[in-house]
């Protein structure tokens, strides 16, 4: 009991010390810029607990889930067969990491002009900028799977989709999750900023109206809801690869115990 | 934007640096293969007018447009705009970030005390951030400065936490035997082992900053070549915005090599980069 209460104090302790810090300096400033804690919470409530969140916040989520879907299920099958033919990686490197190097930010204003402004044109860039880090890595996971299994997969004529099932996969997991990883802040990013050039619709859209309409501590509530979709992913995340690389957590405590 | 922290050293592209696998000298050849078979697809599909000239250009005419742009002096003084806000942005970030990690990290109860706080705060995009940016600094360098610093700089705090904290016990317990004070020890003992964290974060880092430092010329309008690249698109000069847009991936790939550079020359000592020892 008494490691639930120092674990609670940890959790909540820092968070807490800094709410009242704020609070204590706010509370008699006349600040146009910074809002006191009840003022936003009371704001936030009152911004986005209506329409809002259907007319704004679930179109952005669900454009974000639909290009990081396509980004992650592209990624992984490009990655996987670039990396399993060899001539086609050398082939295929450089240009590979030229495009990654490009900012993917540029390409908003490249493909408004190719597609348009719409919903496809949004989810395109999130694609467009959160493929890449699952591409690379999947192809370095693949590349580097352990040469013993592959080995052992050949004598047993294990070929075609159940190689792939329970060789190439599994092996390359590690690796696919921390390009996922990455690509998950990247295309929280595209999606507010695909939304802040010309549309009328979304969070990134609503958060820049508020900013050129000085509605400031509406604001800063919309900087927290992007932070709790950042937050949420993220929990997402770590829940998801604790379940699919439990056996490689498992496998790493005992190579470190040993 | 982030990666696992303890793979990222190791894994440096190994298939490059083992001559002695067969056929290895193939490729580079291939790789310049790639780039022109790239350039001849594309130059193919503007000449069969697959899709209109005025949304693909020829790349011929791009890359002559890049080449002008290379002996334009109004081009350089967007570069180093640019490239002024990157490199002044990550030198803030890595410093605030080394400091505080190194504190961070050698204390349990500091440790703990921020977890909550850090993860709460890493997460959310440092692009929310620009509404702030421009009413705060309007645009000036410093809006690019705060989404440069907000972005890079846990990347780097992450990965000196992660390093301060894999020192190995038994190298701590002997420099307390041999009566190393405080400060020798995290000179001798924690910053050789966090060096090799410190350098991934680093490295991430300088990506991740050039692309905010874009971002927020684009976004916000600081000087530098997201600005130039905003302006072809509204001026409707498509070429030009190709052209930029290889400039800025031409940049992107510089900044990754210088990066690695360092990462080697600082842990030439480091068994992850030396190459003479068989393990």
């Amino acid at each position: 009991m008494s490691a639930f209460l120092r674990n609670t104090a940890f959790l909540l302790g820092l968070p807490l010390l800094l709410v009242l810090w704020w609070w204590w300096a706010t509370i008699d400033s006349t600040n146009f810029f910074v809002p006191t804690p009840g003022e936003l919470v009371t704001t936030f409530v009152d911004t986005w607990f209506g329409p809002r969140f259907w007319q704004d916040v679930l179109p952005s989520i669900g454009r974000l889930a639909a290009g990081l879907a396509l980004a992650i299920v592209l990624g992984v099958a490009f990655g996987i067969l670039i990396g399993s033919f060899k001539r086609l990686r050398q082939l295929l490197e450089p240009l590979l990491e030229f495009i990654r190097a490009v900012p993917p930010v540029v390409l908003v204003p490249l493909l408004m002009l190719l597609i348009g402004i719409n919903d496809l044109m949004k989810v395109v860039v999130i694609v467009s900028g959160a493929i890449w880090p699952i591409l690379l890595n999947t192809v370095e996971g693949v590349r580097a799977t352990d040469e013993v299994q592959r080995d052992t997969c050949a004598t047993y004529r294990i070929r075609g989709l159940n190689r792939l099932r329970y060789l190439t996969l599994p092996a390359a997991s590690p690796q696919i999750l921390a390009g996922v990883r990455q690509s998950l802040s990247i295309g929280l990013i595209l999606m507010v900023i695909s939304e802040m050039f010309g549309s009328s619709s979304g969070l990134g859209f609503t958060i820049v109206w508020f900013q050129r309409n000085f509605a400031i501590p509406e604001m800063w509530s919309g900087i927290l809801v992007l932070g709790l979709i950042g937050l949420g992913l993220s929990v997402i995340f770590r829940v998801v690869e604790r379940r699919i690389l439990r056996w490689y957590h498992g496998l790493r405590e005992v190579q470190r115990a040993s | 934007m982030e990666s696992a922290p303890a793979r990222a050293v190791a894994r440096s592209e190994p298939g490059r640096r083992s001559p002695r696998r067969p056929g290895s000298g193939l490729g580079p050849l291939l790789g310049t293969a790639g780039i022109l078979g790239f350039l001849l697809l594309w130059e193919l599909v503007s000449l069969a007018g697959l899709v209109d000239t005025r949304f693909l250009p020829a790349p011929h005419t791009v890359l002559v447009r890049l080449v002008e742009y290379l002996r334009d002096l109004a081009f350089w003084r967007d570069v180093a705009d640019t490239m002024t806000a990157w490199a002044i942005g990550l030198t803030i970030s890595v410093v605030a970030a080394t400091v505080l990690g190194f504190a961070i990290g050698s204390s349990r109860f500091l440790e703990h005390a921020t977890r909550s706080t850090i993860e709460f705060l890493r997460p959310i995009p440092s692009v929310a951030l620009i509404p702030l940016a421009v009413i705060l600094f309007g645009v000036k360098i410093q809006s690019a400065l705060l989404l440069i610093v907000y972005a890079s700089f846990w990347q780097v705090l992450i990965q000196v936490i992660y390093g301060t904290k894999d020192v190995d016990p038994v190298a701590e317990a002997t420099a307390r035997s041999y009566g190393l004070n405080r400060w020798q020890r995290v000179r001798h003992v924690v910053w050789p082992t966090a060096l090799p964290y410190l350098m991934t974060g680093i490295r991430l880092a300088a990506t991740v900053a050039l692309v905010l430092a874009i971002t927020a010329e684009l976004i916000i309008g600081t000087p530098g070549l997201g600005k130039q690249i905003g302006l072809t698109q509204s001026t409707g000069d498509v070429v030009g915005m190709y052209a930029l847009i290889i400039a800025t991936g031409l940049i992107g790939v510089g900044i990754n090599f210088l990066a690695r550079l360092v990462e080697r020359k600082a842990l030439a000592w480091h068994t992850s980069i030396r190459t003479d020892l068989v393990t």
